[in-house]
């Protein structure tokens, strides 16, 4: 396995910050429309961290106009420009797909701070 | 025939293409193979041809006239051995004990990949020649993956050469074509084509020039 590994690891990103199911990310995404190109962002709540090392892709749902709709990136892509964490909600599994049958105040996740001291309600 | 080198499947993975689209890629450790011989149009044998080969042969499983073909190079004795036919101008400065390894490719060219496909062992129809499958329901009963009837009845009163029927599957001669190599590392002797490649991981393979390419 080892020279896949070495080709894997050419396409590997470190500079993506840590974050997990139930953190409230935003991603910029680079979206290419025929020959114009712009960045797109994309904000929600991670349902689901999958996959190891160049295969691993996350979940991020969102409600847009009062549809839910989830996206489904690959870690490593090239096309994510900038991922920021906004916020941590408080999960105790790794797949939160219970968020998918809640709507409204149900659906919100406790928060916490990212040094796991405080904890408080807020919307999500 | 087209200029190639032997080489061994390692696996598969993805990577991303430089437009951030994910590709899948199998990755080939290809070489080094020295040549073992060099055959020229003037020479005794009468047309150009490189012998080259791969692996190490253990001196106990090497008999003294497969042995004595590398004598005259001074290596060691190889697993695998093959000779290919080429232009004149190939040829010229090549001679044995020359190590050709991944260098021979460039990437985004176009390549061949011939090995053996994984074997199966005795197949049934329905995976060896993808038969449907029989109904499940409407009062079938004993028959899940049967081929059906073998022919008519009297008239031709038997059976025509070549039905398909279930037998032994796999472990043939495949040529992938046309794959494109998207990376090559001559210090790791690494080759990376898109796409699969037949075999299992570890398998031997054989990687050349394209035959045909798309125009």
């Amino acid at each position: 396995m080892s020279l896949v590994h070495t080709v894997q690891r050419a396409h590997l990103r470190f500079d993506l910050p840590n974050f997990r199911t139930g953190d409230t990310v935003r991603v910029h995404g680079r979206i290419i429309e025929g020959e114009k190109e712009r960045i797109q962002v994309y904000e929600g709540v991670v349902l689901r961290r999958t996959g190891s090392g160049v295969d691993s892709t996350f979940t991020v749902r969102k409600i847009s106009n009062g549809i839910g709709v989830e996206r489904i990136f690959p870690l490593h892509s090239p096309r994510i420009l900038k991922l920021e964490v906004m916020s941590s909600g408080k999960v105790r599994r790794s797949r939160i797909y219970y968020l998918r049958d809640l709507q409204g105040r149900a659906a919100r996740l406790r928060k916490i701070d990212p040094r796991g001291a405080n904890e408080s309600d807020a919307a999500e | 025939m087209h200029k190639g080198l032997f080489g061994r499947k390692i696996g598969m993975t993805q990577t991303f293409d430089s437009e951030g689209n994910k590709v899948a890629v199998t990755v080939l450790e290809v070489g080094p193979c020295p040549v073992v011989r060099v055959k020229t149009t003037n020479g005794k044998d009468g047309y150009d041809a490189i012998v080259i080969g791969f692996g190490a042969r253990k001196p106990k499983h090497t008999t003294k006239p497969y042995g004595g073909q590398f004598k005259a190079a001074g290596i060691e004795p190889t697993l695998h051995l093959r000779e290919m036919r080429v232009t004149a101008n190939d040829v010229d400065g090549v001679e044995a004990g020359l190590v050709l390894d991944a260098a021979a490719f460039s990437v985004g060219q176009k390549v061949d990949v011939v090995a053996r496909t994984k074997g199966r062992g005795f197949t049934g129809v329905i995976k060896r020649h993808n038969f449907h499958m029989p109904k499940a329901s409407h009062g079938t009963h004993e028959v899940f993956r049967h081929g059906g009837s073998l022919g008519t009845r009297t008239t031709p009163g038997r059976v025509f050469l070549g039905k398909k029927m279930a037998g032994r599957y796999g472990f043939e001669r495949v040529t992938a074509q046309n794959l494109t190599v998207t990376q090559v590392d001559v210090t790791q002797n690494l080759v990376v084509v898109r796409g699969s490649v037949p075999g299992p991981n570890g398998a031997v393979v054989w990687i050349q020039e394209a035959v045909r390419t798309v125009k």
